[in-house]
């Protein structure tokens, strides 16, 4: 145990460190904040000082607080779509995969003809039918990178479902639930792993770029993609206020970027699996 | 090879009708339809009745969806919901804007990217190769709207190089338009260069790691003939690739920046027309942003075929 943790190499330390402090700050960022979300503490734009940490926003609230209160939104948001990204993608990817015949066809197809548009388009095109909201947020954007998962999914199936161990127990006539529980997904556990990293870094972006755009989360609620743009007058002024939240996007994807990179460097990674 | 590129041109046809069907699809999904959204309050079971066969609304939607893109096909976009405009007046000359900035910034990054990939892959693992993995890595984490202001904070803010705003008009000299257009550039280039690099080097390595590379520098062969002579014409069409994948990101990720500067273009138009729930100009975006993809991929498959000695030269 203590080889291996002193195999982990200082880069992976540091994405695992900016990932924990992360999830902490998601979890326990609102009871965290020394003021409300919304309060109106003082004048627009204060800068930086010893009581606001990182000064004051367009309206006068505390940028610290809704930073620690904006992580259950911008976190959560892609958090959930990225879980739901993956309950879809994986049993359909892995049932293509082990099915074949008319049934991948199918699946691969439609999956195909998705992903031939760019997902923020096919995005926006669902928020203009259906309007911003929460729960759509979360369900386009997982069914759209659902079909990502998919993909991975059904190249790792049909990797593992040619080996001995997976043809014996085909052979052996157990149920095709068998074959995916017992069989493919401890064997594929690895590379998913890595890749729901990726999806997960995908989403976090695509979320707080939609938000960025007035068509992501709405106010009351605090995200960092909106308030990255309700304080972006700011810079032509010289003020540091928008780079504070877009700061906070780069550190978690930059953390985890590292740390998928040490799973994927670690071996984790499969030949021939595609993005 | 002729046959190969007809069959990869009917493809991209068929995708293109797919594609525009999903796109119709999914501007269907809204509970009530468009004339509802027209009349909002003020509507009467009469007029909304009206209102419907007006646009055709009492028609099955398969009948709308050949009726609307026989219109896309003959140029026909439809009417602005918002300001009862023609979508194509307002539509064709931002793709214009949106096509001017990518190709600028397309100009810049791919060459660069090219260079940098191919030289990493060449002195793989060596400083400059884990050097720029890591600065690389960096990039390809930051967010358009991050490096776009920290770019405004410096250069236009701090130093006043250039301006902060990508104010474009119809007649404006060259000069001042690279001016105006160069910081959104400049942030598209930072993003893409990142990922193209990345991408160029690992399609140069996995040539490289052929045998035939080796044999030839087992002949004796210099690096520089053994690169540009036998791996890189082998490397040319995954390198195409990737650069039409980058180019293919670039049309979308103009849509940020294009929020970021102000510009004019067609993505900054669509996410106007998202929000005010404009449906015949939403549509017509979608389907535009769509068709460029989709010619994008086939002509960059296009060319690596043609780039292919394999299939340049058949047996």
């Amino acid at each position: 145990m203590r080889a291996k943790l002193k195999a982990i190499p200082i880069s992976a330390w540091l994405g695992l460190t900016i990932v924990t402090l992360n999830l902490l700050v998601f979890v326990f960022g609102p009871m965290l904040a020394p003021y409300g979300m919304n309060e109106i503490v003082g004048a627009p734009f204060d800068p930086p000082s010893a009581q606001f940490w990182f000064g004051l926003d367009q309206n006068g609230r505390d940028m610290f607080s809704r930073l620690l209160a904006g992580a259950q939104m911008s976190i959560g948001v892609s958090l959930a779509a990225s879980l739901i990204s993956f309950s879809i993608g994986i049993p359909l990817g892995f049932v293509a995969a082990l099915f074949g015949g008319w049934v991948d066809t199918v699946l691969s197809r439609i999956v195909d003809t998705v992903m031939c548009i760019p997902v923020l388009i096919s995005a926006l095109v669902v928020l203009q039918a259906l309007g911003s909201s929460v729960p759509v947020l979360i369900f386009t954007i997982a069914l759209l990178d659902s079909t990502r998962v998919f993909r991975l999914a059904r190249v790792v199936a049909q990797g593992i479902s040619v080996l001995e161990y997976a043809e014996t127990a085909r052979l052996r006539g157990e149920s095709l639930g068998w074959l995916i529980t017992r069989e493919i997904l401890p064997n594929a556990l690895p590379p998913l792993i890595a890749e729901f990293g990726m999806r997960f870094c995908f989403t976090f972006l695509f979320v707080a770029g939609l938000s960025f755009l007035g068509l992501g989360i709405q106010p009351p609620f605090a995200d960092w993609g909106g308030m990255v743009k309700d304080n972006q007058q700011a810079i032509l002024y010289g003020l540091y206020a928008p780079l504070f939240p877009a700061a906070a996007i780069a550190l978690l994807t930059i953390g985890v970027n590292l740390v998928v990179d040490w799973l994927l460097n670690s071996g984790a990674a499969v030949q021939g699996a595609d993005r | 090879m002729i046959k190969l590129i007809l069959k990869r041109v009917a493809l991209g046809i068929l995708t293109l009708l797919l594609v525009s069907a999903l796109i119709f699809a999914g501007t269907q999904l809204l509970p009530g339809d468009v004339a509802s959204a027209i009349l909002g309050q003020n509507a009467t079971p009469e007029s909304l009745a009206a209102l419907r066969q007006d646009l055709g609304l009492d028609l099955p939607a398969w009948q709308r969806y050949l009726t609307w893109l026989h219109g896309f096909v003959t140029g026909d976009l439809g009417m602005s919901l918002a300001n009862r405009q023609p979508v194509a007046d307002l539509l064709w000359p931002r793709f214009g804007n949106t096509m001017a900035l990518a190709a600028y910034a397309a100009l810049v990054s791919v060459p660069i990217a090219v260079l940098l990939g191919l030289a990493a892959a060449v002195r793989r693992g060596g400083m400059f190769d884990r050097g720029i993995n890591i600065v690389a890595l960096a990039f390809v984490s930051l967010p358009e709207y991050f490096l776009g202001l920290l770019l405004i904070l410096f250069l236009s803010v701090q130093f006043n190089l250039l301006p902060s705003l990508a104010d474009t008009y119809s007649g404006m000299s060259f000069g001042d338009w690279l001016r105006a257009t160069t910081l959104p550039a400049l942030t598209l280039v930072l993003v893409t260069v990142a990922q193209m690099m990345r991408m160029t080097r690992t399609a140069v390595l996995s040539v490289m790691d052929q045998a035939y590379v080796e044999t030839a520098f087992l002949k004796g062969l210099r690096t520089k003939r053994v690169v540009l002579r036998h791996a890189l014409p082998n490397a040319a069409a995954p390198i195409v690739n990737v650069v039409a994948f980058n180019i293919a990101y670039l049309i979308t990720g103009v849509v940020l920046v294009e929020a970021i500067f102000n510009y004019n273009g067609l993505g900054r138009f669509m996410v106007d027309a998202v929000a005010k729930r404009d449906l015949p100009l939403v549509q017509a975006a979608a389907m535009v942003f769509g068709a460029a993809y989709v010619i994008l991929n086939s002509i960059a498959d296009i060319a690596a075929i043609a780039l292919n000695p394999r299939l340049r030269h058949p047996r």
